[in-house]
């Protein structure tokens, strides 16, 4: 069951928004009804589902509506149209005293530039979402205490906001969103007014808390390299409506349309793409039935130096180089197994382009991709590496 | 004036002849009279504001000592300033009122006092709640910022008729026309504060689940404060500007003084209830700004 379900959500901005609205389902553009009406056009019938513990990337350029559509989904912005489901409740229904119930025990916001007061030190801004509900002071402090123990804050709960470093701050931020335990996050913008490095900590710390809470997570970004690192799925808005959701490899290998593309034509690929998805074909033998003879005639055919060593069930090996193989063959000897280089590199299919550059580089061999049983799947030279960096072609799974 | 441009701005001049005079004045005058009606609210207000300036503050300040008065006024400067490092603002009010006492001003003083606290609570009490409803709703604000403005631009004397008329002579219409006179930056900086309250924090708070009222408390007035103090402020001392004008409608006073000295073209008379006013003025202006949270958490 999806956590939550929007459906044909919508916001025009100006006097008179259902003139607007019913331009909208005849199919007008934004600019189209800003030219006819001069009525702005936040975010046109969007429609998504996320799922319990995902985390959902919204992202666009600014102007896309992303920041409206978050705060659809809590109403600081009321919608002109549409449906916000959370578990099974429609939110756009809800008198004020219901939707306050929500926003206090079921969703929580994290802002862009922190949303921090100043006059509050930094337990007792912690401290806020559970002091509008009238919870006592002792377990105030204690729940409070927990979550800023959870961004790693222990110490700093009597300064005040200004003290901090923006990263500090965000954490405070975090920490505030989670003291009430809400089972949903909105993030906006969260990490965009961080410098990279921090944004880049602060992303894995999300990622950290994420494997051991398990919220959903609605994340708004306008940094695509943001939205593939984090994102479970992603959704892309332009001019205020949906151009494509989607998982990160989805929208990389198959934008939608050209607006996606572009979106897409510079992120740094190394990020996104997994050894899976830039392997070749080996050419191997298998330990069983080939001997010193079969290998070298290979490692001709294929114009190599090396080749991998399987058993029947595809498991490694390991490799023999060419030099050895054919000083065995003039001795005449019969078995391979003597010859089987066993310390083969190995990476898995998940591993990361990322984090195949090193291996690749130090390697004189191909580097060999196994699954969990140690199968033989592909292997990656350096060559495919440069061609999937260069976006030009990504070979199908060997 | 040439001849021919005599007849030519006669014949234009007779072009208005058609409009009757329109009798502005006397219109006012009759919704002053008819406003009379109400006379008993009036004695109301009348008795109230009288109470507050002279059985509240005036008797109390009358029970002190003035020398325990200008020592107790030290010490609270003192420990207004004491964290800043700057001892200029107790020195000045040590001597200052030191100087008060010795040129015989001090009853005049205790009762201008009065006056200015009494006009200031009442704008605060006024003031504020209504900046605070003009910053919620856009309808109130168009409606109260040209009344706001009409109070500041109307020539401060004018005030003095209808407070005459309505609340006779003496203190009262002082102290009503002080308000009329001071309240708006009061009303002005409290809706400014509560505007300008960034939305980022307004959302936060709303996100998590705030009430209105918890919105106002918790966030609103908090972040307003700096500015709300400098309206308040602005009102003391626009108040006090008011007693000298006030003293021609028989205000007691420091005020008076200076009124009398201008029509008996007393120099030094003038000049020693004017510094007064000035110290005065100087005191309350700086304990008020040192109160103001700026500079500290």
């Amino acid at each position: 069951m999806a956590k939550i379900k929007v459906e044909g959500l919508t916001k025009i901005f100006g006097k008179k928004p259902s003139q607007g609205m019913k331009l909208l389902k005849e199919g007008k553009s934004k600019d189209e009804i800003l030219a006819e009406t001069g009525l702005t056009v936040g975010v046109n019938q969007a429609s998504f589902e996320v799922d319990d513990a995902e985390v959902f990337v919204i992202m666009g350029l600014s102007g896309s509506g992303k920041s409206t559509l978050v705060r659809l989904l809590n109403r600081l912005i009321e919608p002109t149209d549409g449906k916000v489901w959370i578990d099974n409740e429609d939110l756009a229904q809800m008198d004020e005293k219901q939707l306050r119930k929500v926003r206090r025990e079921k969703m929580s916001m994290v802002f862009q530039k922190f949303g921090l007061f100043p006059f509050r030190t930094i337990l007792s801004n912690v401290e806020y979402g559970l002091e509008v509900q009238g919870i006592d002071e002792k377990k105030r402090h204690e729940k409070a205490m927990e979550s800023l123990e959870l961004v790693g804050l222990k110490g700093y709960e009597h300064q005040y906001p200004d003290q901090l470093s923006g990263g500090m701050q965000q954490r405070v931020g975090l920490a505030r969103a989670l003291a009430n335990d809400p089972s949903v996050l909105l993030m906006d913008e969260a990490f965009s007014a961080l410098d990279p490095l921090i944004r880049k900590d602060m992303q894995d710390e999300l990622l950290d808390l994420q494997e051991k809470m398990q919220k959903t997570i609605i994340f708004i970004t306008h940094d695509l390299d943001e939205a593939l690192r984090i994102g479970d799925r992603i959704t892309i808005m332009k001019d205020g409506a949906i151009v494509q959701i989607g998982t990160p490899e989805e929208i990389l290998t198959n934008p939608a349309d050209d607006y996606v593309e572009r979106f897409v034509e510079d992120v740094d690929r190394s990020k996104v793409f997994t050894a899976e998805n830039i392997m070749v074909r080996p050419a191997t033998v298998t330990l069983e039935k080939d001997g010193p003879r079969v290998a070298l005639q290979r490692m001709k055919d294929e114009k190599i130096s090396s080749v991998f060593v399987v058993k029947r069930n595809k498991e490694l090996v390991g490799i023999v180089h060419a030099d050895e193989v054919s000083k065995a063959v003039k001795e005449n000897a019969k078995d391979l197994g003597p010859l089987v280089h066993a310390d083969v590199p190995t990476v898995e299919l998940e591993t990361p382009m990322h984090d195949l550059f090193h291996a690749i580089s130090t390697s004189p061999v191909p580097l060999a991709v196994i699954d969990k049983d140690r199968r033989l799947k592909g292997i990656i030279i350096r060559s495919t590496v440069l061609s999937a960096l260069s976006g030009n072609e990504v070979t199908d799974n060997g | 004036m040439a001849e021919w441009w005599e007849s030519i701005y006669n014949w234009f001049d007779g072009l208005l002849n058609f409009m009757p005079r329109i009798p502005l004045g006397s219109w006012v005058e009759s919704f002053v009279e008819w406003l009379k009606n109400a006379q008993f609210v009036f004695d109301g207000i009348r008795s109230v504001i009288a109470f507050i300036t002279t059985d509240v503050f005036l008797s109390f300040f009358q029970l002190i000592p003035p020398i325990i008065f200008i020592l107790a006024l030290t010490g609270i400067a003192y420990a207004i300033v004491k964290k800043q490092g700057s001892y200029g603002l107790p020195i000045l009010v040590f001597f200052g009122l030191l100087l008060i006492e010795s040129v015989d001003y001090w009853d005049d003083l205790l009762l201008t006092l009065s006056l200015v606290l009494t006009a200031t609570l009442i704008s605060i009490i006024i003031g504020v709640p209504l900046g605070i409803w003009m910053a919620r709703n856009n309808t109130v604000q168009r409606i109260v910022t040209p009344i706001l403005d009409f109070m500041q631009t109307m020539p401060a004397f004018v005030y003095l008729i209808p407070a005459v008329a309505f609340f006779s002579i003496g203190i009262v219409p002082g102290v009503v026309a002080s308000v009329i006179f001071a309240m708006p930056p009061t009303v002005r900086l409290t809706n400014l504060g509560i505007r300008q309250v960034p939305t980022e924090l307004i959302e936060a708070s709303e996100a998590f689940g705030s009430t209105a009222k918890q919105k106002l408390y918790k966030v609103q007035l908090p972040m307003a404060k700096v500015t709300i103090m400098a309206g308040i402020n602005q009102t003391i001392m626009l108040a006090l500007s008011m007693v000298v004008i006030a003293a021609m409608i028989g205000t007691d006073g420091i005020g008076r003084q200076v009124y009398y000295a201008v029509g008996r073209n007393d120099i030094a008379m003038g000049f020693e209830a004017g510094i007064c006013l000035v110290i005065l003025a100087i005191i309350l202006d700086r304990l008020t700004q040192a109160l103001n949270p700026a500079s500290k958490h």
